[in-house]
């Protein structure tokens, strides 16, 4: 942890009514700035106890603080810097190691991760003995969408129309396996706007979840980076937010390595939305007569700026009607695998997302983070009614280019 | 002793409502102000006025002081906790618990943050007026305690214009209701502002104001400070009371730009923020005059926000002001003074003189309207010395304001930081005056001692005057 990051904080507190932990239980020591003070006590040279590691953990790292911070500390980069000390020198419970354990092994491999599918069907019925045995693995069973067929990409894609760009297209662990149709909608709206698309098989995970929980990615990073290096594309879209933000990260995470660093760098990675927008529209947009409720994932609001862009390409459909979720800013307690980790908070957070979401009376939400879908989704059904359908800014763009009816 | 007196607090809290672990404890040590540390003996999170009044009395029994603290965002210490004391901490008491718009109020608990009640009326057309800096995150009770202000007092007045009435749980533990309408002595307008030591908040009932029906937001920049100045005062002159006259010179700008890129207009020396607000013909009329007096004065650009977007974004530089001065400078005090308007430009001058004298930069934010000044002695903490060198000129800077019949605190409040200059502004029959008041509620000295007053003096505070055991003592020992 970096003493001079640390003292960029001047505990004005600005960050506290953003924090989802703050909200939720009001402690000082669940805030951002109760965090950069355990960190400052840790720098001082006391030793991570349990209780320290456990205000650590239960950080989202949504990075709504870094938003909010007049003094521009570096949060994102603080709370990184934490999870490997604490996985460094903290021992966990077997529980605990367990738990990570499945989820190291598994979720970063497409291929691993097709293999839980049928499990995954079963533990559906199985989640009340699951959520007995341990919670995490009853949060797993419950957030798991129903299975949907493997869409097999091509590996280009021609633009529709006049060519303007080719762009790279991250397929993503979870958003691949669980919502092939994201991306089958993304490889679509990029083509109907004038790109040629292409889509690297065996990418492999970009390394957003072992980063986020203050595991190594540099190994993903590496892998990702001479993928689309072979595929000769120097811009990469990509349509999940956490690993967007990760892959913009990627120069800093391989500062050690400045050949490494050097290669990433070269690589411009650009979320759909804003990609769309920097790119402008030209595809003819057929009417949408549906309310959308656009919610913020945090690894785009927060962690790359992006909040205006979705909003500006669902209201340049015809016919739809967006509304805003209150409290739009906090987590709904996905945060890449926080839910699995921390499936207690997660809940409280997600039933609090559900409501608002209810609240704006939409027809159809819009999340471009499957982790965010997920989530909410299972939060909805927790509520006892009928959760209402989910989709990707994606999705809904390609039903208004195509003139198809919006999916869900 | 804490043991035992956790091990009762337990009795009448929830078990993870109190906690002891030193690490976590080490988290509440300071509010907003740090130069100030103390890591309190235990840490309460009560969620109900009837456990609030509970802990109180187990203090009492115990005969340990506690300090109440909202959301610890306050800029002179109020907050800060005793090692030997109970801090109550109110941020788990954040229920609305009703609003009646045809009544105009609201009833909140002490622990919603003051912009949470704006909001939750906005739609309907309303808000909660005062607007500290922090709003989004300071506490309605930490307002009742300091009687915040904010950039719109000028027009609108502080706190204690806008609460009605309150529960209250006094020192020894009672919970007690006082109103606006309360026939007798104001004890509604002496416990607002009293900062914790006539007892802690739990129910708090607002008034709503109606939101005006214009609103327009100016930015003018002028090239020195005292181009800014004059215009201050011939908007006051010519009768004008805006909603808000801010001014921010130079190197809070610079500030402001690196942390909101606010873009206001370069190579400003002073910027003056100027909101007028109220029915549109009026707002209109007033606008021509301000912007000509503006002029005038040597505005050499003026620019009018033409979206509540716009207006928001002149408001986020004024109001992460304080914060982002993080970023040009390791380490800072925010002073608080008062000052009459028309002894600004000397008062400024005089903190010029401060700044080459000691070699230590001053940026000046402040509300100009009503002569209330936030300068920001910049330092680093890593140079010898130049901690304590800030610390001087921020005490001179409050000379300056009592010479020209000023006062040590604008909005802020005493605290513990100023506790040592209440001598330089008020005389021991002043002080007396005001510490038979505090007697008369906190006759052991529990509530938030240390604070406001420079040294305990008068009824229990000191030992030898005490009376004689008070009735509980004897069961306890």
């Amino acid at each position: 942890m970096d003493p001079e990051l640390i003292k960029d904080c001047v505990h004005c507190g600005f960050c506290l009514p953003t924090c989802p932990t703050y909200v939720l239980w009001g402690e000082e020591m669940d805030s951002p700035r109760g965090r950069i003070h355990l960190m400052q006590q840790h720098v001082e040279g006391t030793p991570i106890t349990p209780e320290m590691a456990g205000h650590f953990d239960a950080c989202l790292g949504c990075m709504a603080c870094v938003t909010a911070c007049p003094s521009g500390v570096q949060y994102d980069r603080l709370i990184e810097e934490t999870r490997a000390e604490v996985e460094r020198v903290h021992v966990r419970t077997p529980h605990e190691r367990a738990i990570r354990g499945i989820v190291f092994t598994l979720f970063p491999y497409p291929r691993r991760l097709r293999l839980l599918k049928l499990p995954m069907r079963l533990a559906g019925r199985l989640r009340p003995f699951l959520a007995r045995v341990n919670p995490s693995l009853g949060a797993m069973a419950e957030l798991a969408p129903p299975p949907a067929r493997r869409v097999r990409l091509p590996a280009r894609v021609h633009a529709r129309g006049p060519w303007r760009a080719t762009v790279g297209l991250l397929t993503g662990c979870v958003q691949g396996e669980f919502f092939p149709g994201v991306n089958a909608a993304t490889a679509r709206v990029l083509a109907m706007e004038g790109c040629d698309v292409v889509i690297p098989a065996h990418q492999g995970c970009c390394g957003a979840l072992s980063l986020h929980s203050g595991y190594d990615a540099r190994k993903f990073a590496k892998r990702t980076i001479a993928t689309f290096e072979r595929a000769g594309v120097d811009t990469i879209v990509v349509n999940a937010a956490g690993c967007g933000s990760t892959m913009k990260d990627y120069a800093e995470i391989l500062a050690d390595e400045p050949e490494w660093a050097a290669r990433a760098a070269a690589l411009k990675v650009r979320d759909l939305a804003e990609y769309l927008v920097e790119l402008g529209p030209v595809a003819e947009r057929h009417p949408l007569d549906v309310t959308i409720a656009y919610h913020d994932a945090c690894h785009l609001a927060h962690a790359q700026n992006v909040r205006a862009q979705p909003r500006e390409l669902l209201n340049g459909i015809p016919g739809l009607k967006l509304r805003e979720i209150a409290e739009s800013s906090i987590c709904c307690g996905s945060a890449g695998t926080y839910n699995l980790f921390q499936p207690e908070a997660a809940r409280e957070l997600g039933d609090r997302k559900a409501a608002r979401v209810r609240a704006t009376g939409a027809d159809l939400l819009v999340s471009a983070n499957p982790g965010c879908t997920m989530q909410i989704t299972a939060s909805m059904r927790r509520g006892g009614e009928e959760p209402i359908p989910v989709a990707h800014t994606a999705q809904v763009l390609d039903a208004s280019l195509r003139g198809t009816a919006v999916p869900g | 002793m804490t043991e035992l007196l956790a091990g009762r607090l337990r009795e009448v809290l929830p078990d993870e409502a109190v906690i002891t672990d030193p690490v976590r404890l080490r988290t509440y040590e300071c509010d907003g102000l740090t130069y100030h540390r103390a890591t309190p003996g235990v840490v309460v999170l009560p969620e109900t006025a009837e456990q609030v009044a509970a802990v109180v009395r187990l203090c009492q029994e115990f005969r340990v002081p506690f300090v109440a603290r909202g959301s610890g965002t306050g800029l002179s210490g109020g907050a800060l906790p005793r090692s030997d004391g109970v801090l109550i901490v109110t941020s788990r008491m954040r229920r609305i618990l009703s609003v009646d718009l045809a009544a105009r109020r609201a009833v909140v608990e002490p622990g919603v943050t003051n912009l949470a009640i704006t909001e939750a009326v906005r739609d309907a057309g309303y808000y909660y007026a005062p607007d500290p800096s922090s709003q989004q995150i300071c506490s309605i009770g930490g307002n009742i305690a300091e009687n915040s202000g904010g950039a719109h007092c000028l027009k609108y007045g502080f706190t204690v214009n806008h609460v009605l009435a309150l529960e209250l749980v006094t020192p020894d533990g009672d919970i007690v209701e006082l109103s606006a309408m309360d026939a007798g002595y104001d004890l509604l307008g002496a416990f607002i502002g009293s900062e914790g030591t006539l007892g802690i908040a739990t129910k708090i009932t607002v008034r709503l104001s109606r939101a005006p029906a214009a609103v327009t937001t100016m930015l003018a920049a002028f090239t020195t400070i005292e181009g800014g100045g004059r215009a201050v005062s011939a908007i006051i002159g010519a009768g004008i009371v805006p909603a808000a006259i801010e001014m921010m010179d130079a190197l809070a700008i610079e500030a402001a730009e690196a942390a909101v890129r606010c873009e206001y207009p370069a190579g400003a020396g002073a910027v003056l923020v100027v909101e007028l607000d109220g029915p549109e013909a009026e707002v209109e009329a007033q606008f021509a005059l301000v912007d000509r007096i503006c002029r005038e004065a040597g505005a050499f650009e003026i620019r009018v926000a033409a979206s509540a977007e716009e207006r928001q974004a002149i408001w986020k530089g004024r109001k992460s002001a304080f914060a982002a001065v993080g970023r040009i400078s390791p380490a800072y005090i925010v002073q608080d003074g008062v000052v009459p308007r028309t002894a600004l430009p000397d008062v400024l001058a005089g903190i010029d003189r401060l700044q080459e004298e000691f070699g230590i930069r001053v940026a000046n934010v402040f509300h100009a309207g009503d002569g209330n000044l936030h300068p920001l002695v910049l330092f680093d903490d890593a140079v010898e010395g130049e901690g304590e060198r800030a610390e001087l000129v921020s005490g001179r800077i409050l000379d300056l304001c009592i010479e020209h019949g000023g006062s040590i605190t604008g909005e802020h409040g005493v605290g513990v930081d100023k506790a040592r200059y209440m001598p330089r502004m008020f005389t021991d029959e002043d002080l007396d005056t005001m510490q038979l008041v505090r007697c008369a509620f906190d006759p052991r000295y529990l509530s938030n001692p240390g604070k406001v007053f420079p040294t305990p003096r008068l009824c229990g505070e000191v030992p030898q005057v005490r009376k004689g055991p008070h009735p509980h003592e004897a069961e306890l020992f």
